[in-house]
């Protein structure tokens, strides 16, 4: 306990990149996700780093392009509205297997929409998040240790596998605070062979680009990162599963979701409700194991979101439906109430003896 | 296991904020676990501020309250707008100086502090909200013991520390204080 301190989710993130070894960040204000750009242009000039408040998202992607380019850990984040903005940019970083961490802290939409926790980013960010064949890891923090150990988390994927890894995060994740702990040990970035970091008149001209005109090559790139992307599923889902092992409903939500549900879950637990909770860490790659396993014994499954329903359709793909799934939400910024999902469950529990 | 949901509400530059913080520190100085949350967005702008701080022996689920076991109200609107939400047997702690009428409610415990007049009466203008700590302090029985010091020490930046006396002051004047 004697290491830890209360801080915001938004602000765990920024120290936590900063320990990772991101010393440039490029960023652009939007709420409810500014207290990142606020703790970098505090922290960034003490430290020997770049903290640049660029002139709109799109520049500040494209100088995580060039940062990333030259070899070096980087960051960006913003919230919903400015990360479709910066989506060119992440196809391109994709297009060039460029490492970067890209935060999204979800407010509500679509469009402009309000500034209160969402999840409706779910399918951008786990489809791709911009245009052409691409994933990037997408991790999902359930609370403010998880906010900082993901970021930290996230650096060493995107090096590991030259891609991008993204935060998906919500409103309430980034204001709260909760007491974090910030000793990590972090992986040193490794070696970048690739980067454009000066030949020094040893070897031959690295260039990062994503323009590939001749559509044999083309193909050979893109079907040698669906390898890269193969060994990923295989190997990096990451899932914590909560009194799942004699549940006979399966609840399963992500981020602040999940924490509503796990006090329901718990409150039905006190009824006698055998229920458990299914909580993804990474949303791409999704964790389908522990649902495969769910769809043998638990005969109903709920997913929670803050969205119209998006993660639901993993959740029917890892149980190729062979049991019920079924949706409790709020949209538009609203958070379901612990009520609203107890209710819910005590809809599908099995009564009596 | 015992969990406390606290949900603190005024107008924004009553300290709203730093009262909870204060809180949740409190909390984690304890080695209790803690969650704050606030309220985010334009109504901050002149108009409420809010936020709730949980503390409890065991993990905690949920940093969102529903129905807190103690509210602290700064503010008449926060009053109408949080009083039916207080669980039965729960607590009110209201600035008796701002807000001219009485709890409603039988079920819960309602305690009148006139901190803004306490405040401005001893020349501490912007600490009517440590006064109603202090008063929340003294009714959980915890008051003038090392951990308040050390709390203090924490959410008090090193570059305003000519404010910790004062602070301990606002938050003693808060517990003598009798109705």
């Amino acid at each position: 306990m004697a290491n830890k301190v209360l801080m915001k989710g938004n602000e765990a993130i920024a120290e936590a990149a900063i320990k990772a070894g991101c010393k440039h960040y490029f960023g652009y204000p939007i709420t409810p996700q500014t207290e990142i750009a606020a703790y970098m242009a505090k922290k960034m000039p003490k430290i020997g780093g770049t903290f640049l408040q660029a002139e709109s998202e799109i520049a500040a992607i494209n100088m995580v392009y060039g940062v990333s380019s030259a070899g070096y850990r980087v960051m960006t984040s913003s919230s919903s509205p400015g990360i479709s903005l910066k989506s060119e940019g992440l196809s391109y970083l994709a297009g060039a297997d460029l490492p970067a961490v890209v935060i999204n802290v979800q407010r509500g939409g679509p469009g402009l929409g309000d500034i209160q926790p969402s999840q409706s980013d779910y399918f951008q960010a786990t489809r791709g998040g911009g245009h052409g064949d691409f994933h990037m890891i997408v991790l999902a923090p359930g609370s403010v240790q998880e906010m900082a150990s993901l970021t930290v988390k996230g650096f060493e994927l995107a090096d590991k596998y030259r891609m991008t890894a993204m935060i998906l995060a919500d409103g309430t994740m980034g204001q709260m605070m909760e007491p974090v702990e910030l000793d990590f040990d972090v992986a040193p970035a490794p070696e970048k062979p690739w980067a454009t970091n000066g030949t020094k008149m040893q070897r031959k001209h690295n260039i990062t680009n994503s323009l590939s005109l001749v559509p044999e090559e083309l193909e050979k790139f893109n079907f040698a990162r669906y390898e890269r992307y193969k060994l990923i599923e295989e190997t990096e889902a990451l899932c914590e599963e909560y009194l799942m092992d004699d549940a006979e409903i399966a609840v399963t939500a992500y981020g602040i979701a999940s924490r509503v549900t796990k006090n329901a879950v718990d409150e039905a637990r006190k009824m006698g409700i055998k229920v458990g909770l299914i909580r993804p860490i990474t949303v791409w790659p999704f964790p389908k194991a522990p649902y495969e396993k769910a769809a043998e014994k638990v005969n109903h499954i709920i997913t929670v979101e803050l969205s119209m329903g998006q993660m639901i359709e993993d959740v029917m793909l890892a149980t190729k439906c062979k049991v019920p799934v079924t949706l409790c939400n709020r949209a538009g910024g609203m958070i379901p109430s612990v009520e609203q999902v107890l209710e819910e469950i005590k809809k599908y529990a099995k009564r009596g003896e | 296991m015992k969990t406390t949901k606290y949900l603190f509400s005024g107008f924004g530059g009553q300290g709203i904020l730093f009262s909870g913080k204060f809180l949740a520190y409190k909390g984690l100085t304890a080695d209790k676990n803690v969650s704050w949350l606030p309220s985010y967005g334009p109504e901050m702008r002149g108009g409420t501020a809010s936020c709730g701080v949980i503390i409890s022996d065991g993990s905690i689920g949920s940093p969102i309250i529903d129905k807190p076991d103690v509210l602290i109200a700064m503010n008449l609107p926060s009053l109408d707008k949080y009083e039916s939400t207080v669980v039965s047997g729960g607590t009110i702690v209201l600035d008796s100086s701002l807000i001219d009428r009485k709890v409603e409610r039988t079920d819960v415990n309602a305690v009148y502090v006139p901190a803004t007049r306490l405040a401005s009466e001893n020349g501490m203008p912007t600490l009517a909200n440590m006064i109603i700590v202090g008063k929340l302090l003294a009714l959980e029985g915890e008051t003038g013991s090392e951990i308040i010091d050390e709390t203090l020490k924490k959410v008090i930046s090193a570059k305003h520390a000519d404010m910790l006396e004062v602070n301990k002051k606002a938050m003693q004047i808060g517990a003598d204080y009798k109705e």
